[in-house]
């Protein structure tokens, strides 16, 4: 093999593998997400932690819908738990129209900082959910905020979180029929 | 340079056969052939970037949206339809102003042009390690362009044509949410083709310099422009398939019902900006270092020295290239990042000043003491070196993430890059042009022209960019087709600086036309003894194949 032929195959090789980096970086990027709580990404807990702190914080509830026939709201707009306590949140969604629809949440926290100490123990967002036509549902969401937030210096600042759920239709339902009607 | 000048006048008399007219010029695998293909290009592309950016001066030279109403008023268009055409057209011109002046003007003309022309003379090689791959390289190029030229033509969204979303192309507004036409589908073609184009460019000139050297130039003997366009060539080896990863991921988003960038199905759109920053910062690398390296070699000719710090600048290079990878998100700083993120990519982004620093640095104790030449290519590297010194101060200025949070997306941005970039660059490369002219066509140009179209274009692109820091700094956003009144006087002043770059821009062709019709014998080193690399040992312009002989760099000589 030629030293021009040694050379091109290192350069191949090395441009296939930034490629292969770039699609890589969907699951590195998800899982940078969930471990640092970038972009307001929360956490998933087993279990609640063992001491409560007496720093109060104002948690706020926002509920967004977008391209799907359904009311959807939080059934208080805001509460004050202390930090490492125990909240239950209740959200409300209604389909108002004459079919089932499947509907995915995405969620985050505002300030994003916020995301690597707020804790979901059990959520609707984890899962698809089919609502039937007509059908109203209570939708609980249980959480706590971790006591590390209080040794954060950065989290100092922070008396207000927002935890904020955007209900989308899945595909599986009229979604594959609108992205049809799109082409 | 030791250079066996008899063998040379040789192979001049006994190989230099040209192949037909269009063998030569469609089937080429020259490299000093296809190097000039990729000027003319460069030149066409750079005449349809700078017509769109044109418009933009127009449009923004009084508040209001007057002209590109006009404009589609004449395409028939009438009344709130004209202005609602108007919006999207100004987004349409900006989008591609800055997509076509970076893909297809700036890296043809410095990589695909200088690079190809010289690159081989410096080393001392016959020719590029794959001559056919290199003509594959070009003709990619011009069909990516001619794609992108059509995608501006054709459906983007509802009524409107073309891609409005900004060259950074970021989803939702290039998903289907925002452009469903199949404008984007194209413009994504495009930029594939010539992502790909630029690849194999880049393994050829890796492999050239790597292995083609002429014997006893090891790397620390290469002359710097041929560092620099090592270290291009690399940054884009590295960079473009991570562009080409997240714009394949934008395609199956369209059209094959993939969510990378979808929220509603687990994915994140700020994933494609941190995947096109990734790209996009070495990207602005791989436009200004062969412009460095130009430099280097103008400022070491015309003070009649070798560069000064010859190793610190080539490193130098490499440490901006390699510091280039890891500070892209300084592009995003307002995207909601943790603020220690945001500490480690302020400090990160002003490390690149110390390399940069050197360059500076070097370039001016080159001049010192020396005994200079004003010739027409200093006085244009002169002006590169004070223009991208400004740039590269308000480059600073935007690392640290508090003062962006005020100035991100503002015309103090876009003066910032358009110093480094439309006045450091490009000046890079009429300096390069004026430097190597003579060499390339093997005719004079009219020195009087020369330093005219320098003059106009100084004070021209200065005119037209140094008002925007004021506009970026009273809060004007980029992108925006109108203004407040209260912006007006220095939009006009900054659209008169684009008129005088029009004269500057004529005065260049005067130039080029008048080198045609006179046709002075060019000679083979114009120069005299500052200019030592190999180019200059060779006639002007040089033989159709040139060191069948390899020239042999002796131990103790210099760069």
């Amino acid at each position: 093999m030629t030293n021009s032929t040694k050379t091109l195959l290192i350069t191949v090789v090395a441009a296939l593998g930034m490629l292969g980096l770039a699609f890589a970086s969907k699951p590195l990027y998800d899982t940078f997400c969930r471990v640092t709580g970038f972009g307001g990404t929360t956490q998933i807990a087993e279990a609640a932690p063992e001491d409560i702190l007496d720093r109060h914080l104002n948690i706020r509830f926002d509920a967004n819908v977008i391209d799907a026939p359904v009311l959807f709201r939080p059934l208080q707009t805001s509460m004050d738990i202390k930090v490492g306590e125990h909240g239950l949140a209740f959200y409300e969604v209604s389909n108002t129209s004459k079919n089932d629809v499947s509907l995915m949440a995405s969620y985050n926290v505002t300030p994003h900082k916020a995301g690597l100490y707020f804790n979901k123990l059990e959520c609707f967002c984890f899962t698809e959910r089919i609502v039937k036509a007509g059908e109203t549902k209570k939708l609980p969401v249980v959480f706590f905020i971790s006591p590390d937030l209080d040794r954060e210096r950065n989290m100092d600042d922070v008396r207000t979180i927002t935890l904020s759920y955007t209900f989308y239709q899945t595909d599986s339902f009229e979604g594959a029929a609108n992205s049809a009607a799109l082409n | 340079m030791a250079m066996d000048q008899v063998s040379t006048a040789h192979d001049d008399h006994a190989h230099d056969h040209k192949p037909g007219f269009f063998t030569r010029w469609f089937l080429s695998t020259n490299h000093k052939d296809i190097g000039t293909l990729y000027l003319v290009f460069a030149l066409v592309a750079g005449i349809v970037g700078y017509t769109l950016s044109g418009l933009i001066r127009l449009e923004l030279a009084q508040p209001g949206i007057g002209p590109l109403t006009g404009l589609m008023e004449f395409f028939g268009y009438s009344g709130d339809q004209a202005i609602e055409h108007a919006k999207h057209f100004y987004n349409v011109v900006i989008t591609y102003h800055g997509l076509i002046m970076i893909f297809f003007m700036v890296m043809p003309a410095l990589i695909g042009g200088f690079g190809n022309w010289f690159v081989p003379l410096m080393i001392g090689a016959p020719d590029m390690a794959f001559p056919r791959m290199n003509n594959i390289s070009f003709w990619l190029t011009v069909a990516a362009f001619i794609m992108a030229c059509i995608s501006m033509l054709i459906p983007g969204t509802g009524q409107f044509l073309g891609f409005g979303g900004g060259w950074v192309l970021y989803p939702p507004l290039s998903s289907a949410t925002g452009h469903p036409g199949p404008s984007m589908d194209l413009l994504i073609l495009s930029l594939h083709t010539a992502g790909i184009a630029s690849i194999l460019g880049a393994i050829n000139f890796i492999v050239t310099i790597l292995n083609m050297r002429a014997p006893g130039m090891t790397l620390h003997k290469m002359p710097l422009f041929a560092w620099s366009v090592l270290v291009t060539a690399v940054l884009l080896l590295l960079a473009l398939p991570v562009l080409a990863g997240a714009l394949t991921m934008l395609l199956t988003d369209r059209n094959f019902g993939s969510q990378f960038f979808d929220p509603s199905g687990g994915g994140d759109p700020i994933m494609f900006q941190h995947l096109f920053w990734f790209f996009g910062h070495p990207e602005v690398y791989i436009m200004i270092l062969p412009a460095f390296g130009i430099i280097s070699h103008i400022v070491s000719t015309f003070s009649k020295k070798p560069v000064f710090g010859y190793l610190g600048m080539a490193y130098a290079m490499v440490s901006i290239g390699a510091i280039g990878f890891i500070v892209w998100a300084h592009h995003m700083y307002t995207v909601g990042m943790p603020s220690d993120m945001k500490a480690y990519f302020v400090a990160a982004t002003m490390v690149i000043a110390v390399p940069t620093g050197i360059k500076i640095f070097s370039w001016i104790a080159t001049m010192w003491g020396g005994s200079i030449d004003f010739e027409v290519p200093m006085v244009w590297a002169i002006g590169f070196i004070f223009l991208f010194t400004v740039g590269g101060v308000t480059g600073v200025v935007l690392a640290n993430a508090g003062i962006d949070h005020a100035l991100h997306d503002t015309y103090y941005v876009v003066a910032h890059f358009h110093y480094v970039l439309s006045l450091g660059a490009v000046f890079g490369l009429f300096a390069g042009w004026y430097y190597w002219f003579e060499k390339m066509f093997g005719v004079k140009y009219n020195k009087a022209i020369g330093y005219a179209h320098f003059w106009t274009m100084f004070i021209g692109s200065n005119l037209l960019f140094f008002p925007q820091h004021f506009l970026g700094l009273n809060g004007m956003p980029r992108r925006y087709i109108d203004y407040a009144d209260g912006f007006t006087t220095w939009h006009f002043w900054s659209s008169i600086g684009y008129a005088v770059t029009m004269v500057a821009t004529a005065i260049f062709f005067i130039g080029l036309i008048e080198a045609a019709i006179r046709r002075r014998k060019g000679a083979a080193n114009p120069w005299g003894e500052g200019a030592t690399t190999l180019e200059w040992t060779l006639p002007s312009p040089p033989p159709f194949h040139q060191f069948n002989e390899l020239p042999e760099v002796k131990p103790d000589s210099h760069h």
